[in-house]
């Protein structure tokens, strides 16, 4: 009885991994334990030469280790194998030299003309800029005059386990990349401060963006989906979270996006001249903070110190004479600390709206109230 | 524990012989002073043995917290930390200093020579590694805390976004690079002048043999490290931009230099070991190493390739088509005579008669796993799939591969074939089995899932991870703890043999065994060849007809 139940927690055990590989699946056209096959011509090139090498090398195993196990069962010494004296075959060498040779052509034969293939980015129909920044993606779209941050969609809170994870874990971002099937995408890789790597495994790119540098690479989607990737190059604490998130759309509905997106951003460009009301500046500024600040200063603002300082209670964010300078400190950074500049990255209104929100959280009370004209004039004046 | 074997058995016989050695100071100064390259080699030994378990918890913080997704255990700041110095640890304090302790007990009495060529700078090369890694752990107790950037370090992250430690992490590392460097014009300057009367190049033992060639990979490439490392210095406190985009300069650059070194670097840590199991393999066989001269042209192949192949660590820096290719197929040659290694030793075994000592258990256990490592080595080299393998744990699991059930192993199997001849007494058989085969069921389940978790898309130096990945994670740290708690075992055997409880050796420690240092009694004792022993190459030679 009781390793008949043994037996049966067992097959649970199993079980419960065979549904979440199967769940896998669905995330990728990844198996769950093998390479995504892809929804490119490309990656399904690579997806072939891998499993071609694959095999070879399997075979490769299978003979070698076939051999080696073989000769440990039949030469045993307690089995009176006597050793014979034999120690160089000039003949055999040169086989075993001459054989690996041959199979390394085979493979690079195939490998120099996929890689002959990625290398050719020319005659895109489009050109999307993609900026590496700690610890997000920014994505312009170079004929349209539209850019935007994507940032780790996952809240904190599945993070620490507080609340159950979603199927898309660390794999979802708040504003995806939206693209156009069918059409060749020409892809401009660099990066605003370390070396990252934008990693889609179903569109088969990874690419470092380096700082300084721009590389290129293309895609051809011939399926519409949601295709997901991750930072493949370390870059400092948050390097697991920051996700990739590609939406591939039919020709139409990526007109219309556009269309959405220039209108979004009319919309912000008039918000940015007008007076914001306390509630509306806090509300606006408390999703920007846990977006861009809370990933070091917490939540609950109660930071990481000595690296990254608290903000609740800090003579900074709640007195009077550190008004300007918190401005300051948001808009430029502060060098020699891991503080960035937030004035490119962040709109006015969000600038305005996260200052305020941080004089005003955690019982900072000040009162105060920053309003984007405010940050505008400031910017000017540079 | 160890002054015990040497003091009381090995020493006073060599007193009792040359009665010269009574002035030796005693206590920790004999320690501190000593020139003698039995008991250097001895400190390296337990000095990597030491760096061995502390890389090793290091690792293990690692895979706690990579037992579930979520950040369930520490902080992702402090796991990178922890994945940096493990890396560090384990290649610059654990695996090097190991195969240089080996080198130094081994090579003099493999040569026949009385100890190593410079003597008093055999002893600067050893204590410069103490302070290299005190230093180097100490940056993990300083404000903003320790090198959080891989063992790769590359810039900017390492410069311009670098904690402050980072100076002291140059330190270290530059203390460890000159104790390298010394060390290796050490074994060359032995190997070359002080052969016994007779002994040609080709007629050394293959350990001897991969040693030299490591140590002019040493002496080439050291220099290199120093270099990146310095210009990372001056960029993090002198305002150069060497790697400073906004200065100017060029990220890539670093990645250049820095593989420069570091792909031979990987050889430097494995050569040695193909030495070992060419010892090791012909002993329990019972029949001479297959190709001997084969082995050493092989060696020097992957020597020289070394040389050329920097670049396939770079495949996604945005490299162009043509230097691609060159690297590509550069790589691809290396498998060449890497198997012709393999069918070496493989030919060996065939019409042998074995038996499965446990040096030889822990042998055949690296040609098995170092030859997974190598498969996915090739599958790595071809360019256009590495854009899907490339800083993936697929990545993780080979170069894993290579360097535990690979080098680790090799070093393990050393240990069990020599520690008769280091302390006079076998090592315990029911404790080395059992580490041996816990051993081989921790490591595989560690490393080996990490292959499909990498193929399925999770990349490597993440502290948290898409659920899709969570069996396999699960599955590697399970095998993580197992694997590291086995090596107390290996720490018990090590010190019954210290403690000589156990059967006593003879001084032909094993029937199959071929060499000079067969001659001498097991323990040997602290002089040893004070005259170069007889060689006659046509019948002490592993190359003779």
């Amino acid at each position: 009885m009781h390793s008949l139940l043994l037996g049966s927690r067992w097959l649970l055990v199993l079980l419960g991994f065979l549904t979440t590989q199967a769940q896998a699946a669905a995330i990728n056209t990844s198996s769950g334990w093998n390479m995504p096959t892809g929804v490119t011509g490309i990656s399904q090139d690579i997806y072939s030469l891998h499993m071609i090498i694959f095999w070879i090398c399997v075979a490769i195993a299978l003979v070698v280790f076939g051999v080696m196990f073989w000769s440990l069962f039949v030469y045993r010494k307690s089995k009176g194998a006597k050793s014979a004296h034999f120690h160089e075959n000039t003949t055999v060498e040169v086989i075993w030299t001459a054989i690996p040779l041959l199979i390394l052509v085979a493979m690079a034969v195939p490998a120099t003309g996929t890689l002959k293939q990625i290398y050719d980015s020319t005659e895109a129909d489009m050109d999307i800029l993609v900026t590496g920044y700690q610890w997000r993606w920014h994505y312009e779209y170079m004929e349209e005059d539209i850019s935007f941050f994507s940032n780790l969609g996952t809240p904190q809170s599945q993070v620490l386990g507080e609340e159950d994870k979603g199927d898309f874990y660390l794999l979802e971002v708040d504003k995806p990349l939206v693209v156009p099937v069918g059409k060749k995408i020409r892809f401009l890789f660099t990066s605003n401060d370390v070396i990252h790597a934008w990693w889609v495994p179903d569109l088969a790119i990874k690419k470092d963006t380096v700082p300084g540098f721009i590389n290129e690479s293309w895609v051809v989607i011939d399926e519409p989906g949601t295709y997901r990737g991750q930072c493949a190059e370390l870059c400092g604490q948050n390097h697991a979270f920051m996700p990739i998130e590609v939406k591939a759309v039919s020709q139409e509905t990526y007109a219309t996006w556009l269309e959405e997106q220039r209108e979004m951003a009319a919309a912000e460009a008039q918000g940015s001249q007008r007076e914001w009301a306390l509630d509306e500046l806090i509300e606006r500024g408390e999703g920007v903070y846990t977006t861009y600040c809370a990933a070091c200063h917490q939540e609950d603002g109660s930071g990481m110190p000595p690296a990254f300082p608290a903000l609740r209670g800090n003579p900074l964010v709640t007195g009077e004479e550190g008004y300007s300078k918190h401005i300051e400190t948001v808009l430029y950074g502060r060098s020699g600390t891991s503080m960035p500049a937030y004035s490119d990255t962040l709109s006015v209104a969000d600038i305005a709206a996260v200052i305020t929100y941080e004089r005003n959280a955690w019982g900072n009370d000040s009162g105060d109230r920053v309003q984007p004209t405010e940050i505008s004039e400031l910017l000017s004046d540079d | 524990m160890v002054p015990e074997t040497l003091t009381d058995t090995a020493a006073g016989e060599a007193a009792a012989v040359h009665g010269d050695d009574h002035h030796q100071p005693r206590g920790i100064l004999r320690w501190l002073l000593t020139t003698n390259h039995k008991e250097i080699g001895t400190l390296y030994m337990l000095l990597s043995l030491l760096m061995f378990f502390v890389g090793g918890t290091m690792a293990l913080i690692v895979r706690a917290e990579l037992f579930q997704p979520g950040m369930t255990f520490v902080v992702p700041e402090f796991f990178n930390q922890m994945t940096t110095m493990h890396g560090l640890i384990m290649v610059f304090g654990a695996i090097m200093p190991a195969f240089v302790g080996l080198a130094n007990w081994l090579i003099p009495v493999q040569i026949g020579a009385p100890d190593m060529a410079l003597p008093r700078l055999n002893n600067f090369s050893f204590w410069l590694l103490p302070v290299a890694f005190t230093i180097l752990l100490s940056t993990l107790f300083m404000e903003g805390g320790g090198p959080n950037f891989g063992w790769t370090f590359y810039a900017p992250l390492s410069t311009t976004y670098a904690p402050p430690s980072t100076s002291f992490f140059i330190l270290g590392m530059h203390l460890a690079g000159i104790s390298s460097i010394l060390g290796a014009i050490n074994i060359i300057a032995t190997i070359l002048n002080l052969r016994t009367p007779k002994m040609r190049l080709m007629d050394m033992p293959l350990f001897v043999w991969t040693w030299l060639i490591t140590a002019f990979l040493l002496i080439a490439v050291m220099p290199v490290l120093a270099g990146v490392i310095t210009m990372m210095l001056l960029d993090i406190n002198f305002g150069t931009s060497f790697f400073n985009a906004a200065g100017g300069g060029d990220p890539v650059l670093f990645q250049h230099l820095f593989w420069f070194f570091g792909h031979p670097e990987v050889y430097i840590m494995i050569l040695p070991a193909f030495g070992i199991i060419s010892a090791i393999v012909p002993t329990f066989a019972r029949k001479r190493l297959f190709g001997y001269a084969s082995m050493v042209y092989a060696t020097a192949s992957i020597a020289l390739l070394s040389f050329v192949v920097w670049a396939h660590h770079m495949f996604t820096v945005g490299l162009p088509l043509t230097a691609q290719l060159f690297f590509m197929y550069s790589t691809m040659l290396i498998a060449v005579p890497t198997g012709v290694k393999v069918f070496n030793w493989i030919a060996t075994l065939f019409r042998g008669s074995i038996t499965f000592d446990l040096p030889m258990l822990f042998a055949l256990a690296f040609i098995v796993q170092f030859t997974i490592g190598g498969l996915s080595g090739v599958m790595l080299a071809i360019a256009p799939a590495d854009f899907q393998y490339h800083d993936t744990y697929f990545v993780v699991a080979h170069f894993h591969y290579v360097l535990v059930p690979g080098a680790v192993f090799a070093i393990l199997a050393a240990a069990y074939y020599w520690l008769p001849k280091w302390t006079g007494v076998y090592p315990n058989v029911k404790l080395g089995q059992a580490h041996f085969w816990l051993s081989v069921i921790g490591v595989n389940l560690t490393f080996f899932p990490m292959h499909f978790s990498g193929l399925a898309g999770m990349p490597r130096r993440i502290p948290d991870y898409a659920l899709q990945f969570a069996d396999f994670n699960m599955l590697s740290s399970i095998g993580g703890f197992l694997f590291g708690i086995s090596q107390l075992l290996f720490v018990a055997v090590v010190i019954l043999c210290i403690r000589r409880k156990g059967e006593k050796a003879p001084p032909q420690a094993w029937e199959g065994a071929e060499g000079l240092e067969w001659q001498l009694p097991s323990p040997a004792p602290l002089h040893t060849f004070d005259t170069p022993p007889e060689f006659i190459p046509e019948r002490d030679s592993p190359s003779r007809h």
